[in-house]
This record gives C-alpha cells, sequence and structure tokens, in this order.
C-alpha cells in the first residue's frame, strides 16, 4: 500500500496549478453520510428480528462507505478540485441554508478516517457488546453517532455542520451512559452532554456572528470565507474566530473544558475509541479547519490565545496521564494532550495547517488502535486497572504486538505512526514559534514516558489480577491488526519516503513544500527513546509495584494530580453545586407551594363539583328514571281494568269507535 | 215497488235491533240471534240497492253473507253447546276468565 501511494505521490507531483475535475466519488459524497442514516433506520426497525441482532446494516453500510470514501481520496490525489452542490433546504427572510457537500481534501481524509475507524469499532464491538442487553441499541446509536460525524465532514455551510454537531452531542450522551443503571455512567454522560453544551454556546454566537460577516444573506463556508477576506470589521471578525473556537474547546475538550473527556471512559470500550479517535472530539478541530479563513483573518491575538490554551491542555493532561491507575484514563489524558498538539498546530496559522491535520490523521489510527487494544485487556482479566493487569505479554499475543505498535505511534518511536506528524509539527515550529517548540518537546518527551508506563505495567513483570486472562477472539483481534496497519501506513503519507504527500491533499492556501530535517528527526528521536527508557527504568519489570516511583518521588504533588489539580472539584464545588443547589431549592419551594397548592386545590374544587354532580345524579337523573318507571306502572294498573273478560264490553268499546270514527269521517 | 228510503231506514232499525241483543242480552244464544239480524239487516240494504241501481252483483253479495252466516251461526251454536257442557250456563257474563 505504502509503495502504491508512493508512486501515485510521484505521478501527481505535488502541485497541481489547474486543478482536474472532481471524479464520480466527490460528486457523489453525499451517498455516506445516506448510507449511515439508512443503516440507522434500519437497525432501529429491524434489528432485533435480523439474525445477529442488527450489527450487520452499520457494517455493510460503512464497507461500501469507506469504499466511496477512499475513491474521494483517490479523486484528490489525482489533483481534483473542490466539489461542492446542494439542494435548497430552507429560507427565512433573506437568509437562505442549503442541504449540500463540501468535498475537498481535509473532507476527504476525514471521510477516510471516519468510515475506517469506524468500521473497525462496529466489527470489534461484535465482540466486546456480545450478549449486551442492549445491543441492537447501541449498534443505532453507533451508526448515527458515525452519521452525524459524516455530516459535519461534509457540511458546506455551518448550519448543516451544527446539525450533525449536536446529533453527536446526543448520541455521545446515550453511548457514554450505555450502562446507565451504574449512576456513575448516568452522571458521566450528564457531564459530558451538559460541559460540550457550554462549548456550544459560544459556538452559536460565532454562526451568527459569521453569517453576519457574508451579509446575513447565507451560511456558506465558501462565502464566509471570501467576505471575511474583504471584511474591514477586524473585532467582528476576531469576536466570530473566538467564538467558534469556543466550540472548539467544549467538543475537542480543551482546557477549562476539559473535564468532560475523562469521565466519558464510563462508556464502553469501543464508543471511547470512536469518540476519542474518528468523531466527536475531531469535530472541534476539524471546525477550526474549515473555518480557517476567520482565525487567520482575525487579530493575530486568537492564534496566540488558541496556542496558549494548545499548550496548557497539552502538557497539563499529559502530566495527569502519568499518575493514572485506569488505564482508560491514560488514554484519556494522552488524547487531550494530542488533541492540544493540533490545536496548537492549527494555531500557528497556515504553515501548521497541514501538520496539525496530519497529526490528526494519524492520531485517529493509533488512539483507535490503542483504545481497541485497552478493550481487549479489559476484556480479558474484568478490570480497567493496570494494577490488575502485568505480564500479558505471553497470554495475549496479537494484543500485545498491535498495542506495542500503537504505543510506539504515540510515543513517536522513529519511522512508526505519530514520529512523522510530531516531526512534521516540530519543524513547522521550530521556524517562529520557540516557546511552542518547547511545548511540544516537554509533551512528546512526558508522552513517551506516560506511554512507556503504560506498556511495563501492562505486558511485564508478574501477573497482579485475579480473572484468568486469554487472548480475545478473532472479531475483536481483527481490528487491532487492520488498524495496526493502518497506523503504519499512515505515518508514511507524511514522510520523505512518500515526499510528504499529506500535505498535497490537505493544505491552506498553496501546498507548503516540506523538506526533510535530520536535525529535528534527531531530538524528536531523542524525546521518544528517552521517555521510553525513563520509563524503563521507573516501571521495568523489576521495580518495585507496592508504591507507584512517581508518588514516592513528588510525595504531596501526587494528590493534586490525583485531583486533577482540583479543577474537577472548583467546577463541581464552586459552580455545580451553588448552582445546583439554590435550583434545587427553588424548586423544592416551588413544588411544596405552588405545584402542590394547585393539586390540592383541584382537589377541593373537584370534590365540591362531584357533590353537586352527585346531586344532579341522584335527584334529576335518577327521579327522571324512576318517575318514568313508576308513571308506566300506574299507568297499567289503571288501563289493565278495561281488559275485563266480558265480550260484552269488548263489543261496546267496538261500536263505540266506530261511531266515533264516522263522526270523525262525515264532519269533516 | 217499495221505495227505497223505506226499506233502509227498515235496515237501520234491524240493524240497531240487532246491534242491542249483542250488547245487552245474556244468554249466548240470544246473542248469537242478534248478529243473525245485523248480518240480515246488510244483506236488505245490499238488496234493495241491487233492485235500485239494477246491478246483480248486490244479490250475488247477499247470497255470500247468508253462506257465511250459516257457516258462522254452525260454529257459533257448538260453541255455546261446549260453553254449556262445561260450566252448566250460557251466561255470557260468566264467561271472563280471559283477563288479566
Amino acid at each position: 500500500m505504502v509503495g502504491v501511494l508512493h508512486i501515485l505521490a510521484q505521478e501527481t507531483g505535488g502541485v497541481d496549478a489547474a486543478a482536474k475535475a472532481p471524479n464520480w466519488f466527490m460528486t457523489h459524497a453525499y451517498i455516506i453520510p445516506m448510507l449511515c442514516v439508512a443503516s440507522a433506520v434500519l437497525t432501529l426497525a429491524f434489528g432485533k428480528r435480523t439474525p445477529g441482532r442488527g450489527s450487520i446494516y452499520g457494517i455493510a453500510a460503512l464497507v461500501v462507505g469507506l469504499v466511496l470514501a477512499l475513491g474521494c481520496l483517490v479523486g484528490i490525489a489525482q489533483g481534483s478540485g473542490v466539489a461542492t452542490d446542494g439542494v435548497h433546504w430552507f429560507t427565512i427572510g433573506g437568509f437562505s441554508v442549503d442541504a449540500g457537500y463540501y468535498v475537498d481534501g481535509l473532507a476527504a481524509t476525514m471521510l477516510v478516517v471516519v468510515t475506517g475507524v469506524s468500521l473497525m469499532v462496529h466489527l470489534y464491538a461484535m465482540g466486546y457488546m456480545h450478549g449486551d442487553k442492549r445491543y441492537t441499541w447501541f449498534y443505532f446509536v453507533l451508526s448515527l453517532f458515525t452519521a452525524a460525524m459524516l455530516v459535519v465532514v461534509l457540511a458546506p455551510n455551518l448550519f448543516e455542520l451544527l446539525v450533525g454537531w449536536e446529533v453527536m452531542g446526543v448520541c455521545s450522551y446515550l453511548l457514554i451512559g450505555h450502562w446507565y443503571e451504574e449512576h456513575v455512567n448516568s452522571s458521566a454522560a450528564i457531564k459530558a452532554f451538559i460541559t460540550t453544551r457550554i462549548g456550544d454556546v459560544p459556538f452559536m454566537f460565532g454562526i451568527f456572528a459569521c453569517i453576519v460577516i457574508a451579509g446575513g444573506t447565507t451560511s456558506n463556508i465558501q462565502a464566509i470565507g471570501q467576505a471575511v477576506g474583504v471584511s474591514h470589521d477586524t473585532v467582528l471578525v476576531t469576536a466570530a474566530a473566538l467564538l467558534l473556537f469556543g466550540g472548539t474547546i467544549g467538543k475537542s475538550a480543551q482546557f477549562p473544558l476539559h473535564v468532560w473527556l475523562p469521565d466519558a471512559m464510563a462508556g464502553p470500550t469501543p464508543v471511547s475509541a470512536l469518540i476519542h479517535a474518528a468523531t466527536m472530539v475531531a469535530a472541534g478541530v476539524y471546525l477550526v479547519g474549515r473555518m480557517f479563513e476567520v482565525f487567520v483573518t482575525a487579530s493575530p491575538e486568537v492564534l496566540t490565545i488558541v496556542g496558549t490554551i494548545g499548550a496548557i491542555t497539552m502538557l497539563g493532561a499529559a502530566i495527569l496521564a502519568m499518575v493514572q491507575d485506569d488505564i482508560k484514563r491514560v488514554l484519556a489524558y494522552s488524547t487531550l494532550s494530542q488533541l492540544a498538539y493540533m490545536v496548537a498546530g492549527l494555531s500557528m496559522g497556515e504553515t501548521g495547517y497541514s501538520a496539525a491535520f496530519f497529526h490528526l490523521f494519524t492520531h485517529a489510527f493509533f488512539k483507535g488502535l490503542l483504545f481497541l487494544a485497552a478493550g481487549s485487556l479489559i476484556h480479558a482479566v474484568h478490570s480497567n486497572n493496570m494494577s490488575d493487569m502485568g505480564g500479558l505479554r505471553s497470554k495475549m499475543p496479537v494484543t500485545f504486538v498491535t498495542m506495542l505498535i500503537g504505543s510506539l505511534a504515540l510515543a513517536g518511536f522513529p519511522l512508526i505512526g505519530g514520529f512523522w506528524s510530531k516531526d512534521e509539527l516540530l519543524v513547522t515550529a521550530s521556524t517562529g514559534h520557540m516557546w511552542l517548540f518547547v511545548m511540544f518537546l516537554v509533551t512528546a518527551i512526558a508522552t513517551a514516558f506516560y506511554t512507556g508506563r503504560m506498556l511495563f505495567l501492562t505486558f511485564y513483570g508478574p501477573y497482579r489480577g485475579h480473572a484468568e486472562p486469554h487472548e480475545s477472539p478473532g472479531i475483536m483481534t481483527g481490528p487491532l491488526v487492520i488498524l495496526a496497519g493502518a497506523t503504519i501506513v499512515a505515518g508514511f503519507l507524511g514522510s520523505p519516503f512518500t515526499h510528504y504527500v499529506f500535505a498535497d491533499w490537505v493544505h491552506f492556501g498553496e501546498p507548503e513544500v516540506h523538506s526533510f530535517h535530520g536535525a529535528i528527526a534527531a531530538i524528536c528521536s531523542v524525546a521518544a527513546l528517552g521517555g521510553l527508557a525513563l520509563g524503563w527504568l521507573l516501571y521495568g519489570p523489576k521495580r518495585d509495584r507496592a508504591v507507584d516511583p512517581i508518588e514516592r518521588g513528588i510525595g504531596p504533588v501526587w494528590g493534586v494530580l490525583q485531583h486533577r489539580y482540583y479543577i474537577d472539584d472548583f467546577y463541581f464545588n464552586g459552580i455545580v453545586r451553588p448552582i445546583r443547589d439554590t435550583v434545587s431549592a427553588g424548586v423544592y419551594w416551588f413544588n411544596q407551594n405552588v405545584l402542590d397548592g394547585a393539586v390540592n386545590g383541584a382537589t377541593v374544587v373537584a370534590r365540591g363539583g362531584s357533590g353537586v354532580i352527585m346531586w344532579i345524579d341522584r335527584t334529576i337523573i335518577d327521579g327522571a328514571v324512576n318517575g318514568t318507571g313508576t308513571l308506566m306502572e300506574s299507568l297499567g294498573k289503571a288501563l289493565r281494568r278495561v281488559q275485563s273478560g266480558k265480550v260484552q264490553w269488548y263489543a261496546v268499546g267496538l261500536f263505540a269507535g266506530v261511531i266515533v270514527l264516522s263522526l270523525f269521517v262525515f264532519n269533516r | 215497488m217499495i221505495r227505497l228510503p223505506l226499506v233502509l231506514v227498515f235496515a237501520a232499525l234491524l240493524f240497531s235491533a240487532g246491534v242491542y241483543g249483542v250488547l245487552a242480552r245474556r244468554n249466548a244464544v240470544m246473542v248469537l240471534m242478534a248478529i243473525e239480524l245485523m248480518l240480515n239487516a246488510v244483506n236488505l240494504n245490499l238488496v234493495a240497492f241491487s233492485a235500485s241501481l239494477k246491478d246483480v252483483s248486490g244479490q250475488i253479495f247477499a247470497l255470500f253473507v247468508i253462506a257465511v252466516a250459516a257457516a258462522e251461526v254452525g260454529i257459533g251454536l257448538a260453541i255455546v253447546i261446549l260453553l254449556f257442557r262445561n260450566r252448566a250456563s250460557i251466561n255470557v257474563d260468566e264467561v271472563d276468565l280471559l283477563k288479566w
């Protein structure tokens, strides 16, 4: 595969001045999300009656979707321009919204990432979720989640993007709280939903600001980009950029709204893989890339703020990842840190664009792989805690090898996966962004260290758990192997071996010219190897594991880290509790006085009314009924005297009747 | 030829006598005879109108009425005989069991 792409890259030869017409796959890209929506509907409608309880629909849709997405990527690789089209959706006054698609290099690569990783998650979940009581429902939400992300990726305007964005929020809530019987899981779901909503408020206003910039007639992203270019209202553009970034902070879990993501580990592991690798968190970074025109046109302070938030999250999360015992939390903080890499990369402006999205691209594969591999471990030892693992290398060889590849990619081990993307980010930072360069490097060392710690605690030393570990079934290890292959291939797309073909696909403005910097690659390698070596030194198989070496070394700071710098506690005690207590007190008062009053008042009224109705019923209606009966009875008693049995009396009546009738007839 | 109104008045008187007999007599046989009076008053009318209008169908009706009256008297007298056998009385006032 690498070879094929290599040849492909040489043929296209990088810069292509006259863009070719988009191929069939690009002009029909809208089929991909539609397939996922259709599979979601089919799963919901017929899933429980289908053999295999409905997982087949989502998998079939994603297999086709992946093929179509690869077709789009081939179109981009052949030098196609942008494919976009749409149908009229609705109009409000002079403001009209289309429903359509927009495929460029960024969207095409994202399509491959989303369909590919989601397909692996769908397959993997067949094993991991086997026997779950809400299995069909799980697959329905999974398909809907994927469809929503695809809508975000393909959205040509901000309203369509918002639709996918919000559907994704709902799906993440449903998936994180999949096992809602446990209180921890349902509160994690609520926390994720509310925290991302806090980011969505500025995002909404950012959309409004963009529409105002574009003249109030369209929310088309291209039109906004052009309007921003000629806009003289720097303040408005700056405000729009900052507000849009609010959405990114929420969705991509950047400081200070990062708190939901580690708790989102309460969801089933395939969900974590999907949220962390392909959907949801990537959407935030993708938004910045889509609206990049706004960010680079706004005043430079915006990008400085973006970079600062990225830098804070990057290192803060990496440090927290060092002290976690729950393997999924290690990976969650790692995701925060790596997303911050991308955000910080984007903060470097046009030059960082390609590198940041290359990191998103490689990260999607290796983080998906790491989560699924962690799920395989959890499946085997029935615990999330690394203190219950250890020595699993020989018992789970496939999981070990694939997780090793994923970990090395995360750590930035030379030639594998994340090495190339981190290298590109460092190369970009080395020209004029020295402080980011230092942050990148320190975080890279920290990343390698906690990755090593994770590996050595799970696969080396003695086994410390209680369950009987065993290798996972083929339906789970298969996706791991495929993702491990994808991780290696993805890394090489941005290497000198393929002439940095990824930068030709995804770029902002003119494609950047990349070249190999031996010194920076060496620094990268040293950082990765140094971090891993430090991990081996502290957590290697010969070490005593009774007390964590870091805890011994740093003493009281350990407590601060275990409490996540007290940020969560501050939010809970400083914001959530006061508001919640006030609101609940108010609601209680309202309930006691207003609602109960209304209920009791209604009761009194109802009882009074029922008395009146009872009187009417007893007296008038019953009286009428009984009266009719009595009247008829007495009439009958009177009339029966007529039937005397005396024939001559009857004859009298007969003749009297004849006489009366005669009088009546003749007197007319 | 007797004038028509005389015959009609006579027939009406005869009919009235029959009605009186049916309503007032206690003896069942006398009631049956009163019915015969009423039937014959009708026959008289039929024959009188037949002669006056020169239409023979009235006389044919009269013959039918006579035949039916004969059958009626036959059944009526048979009932009276059965009544007497059962109750040793032919007083119609005493035959009043068919009531409430």
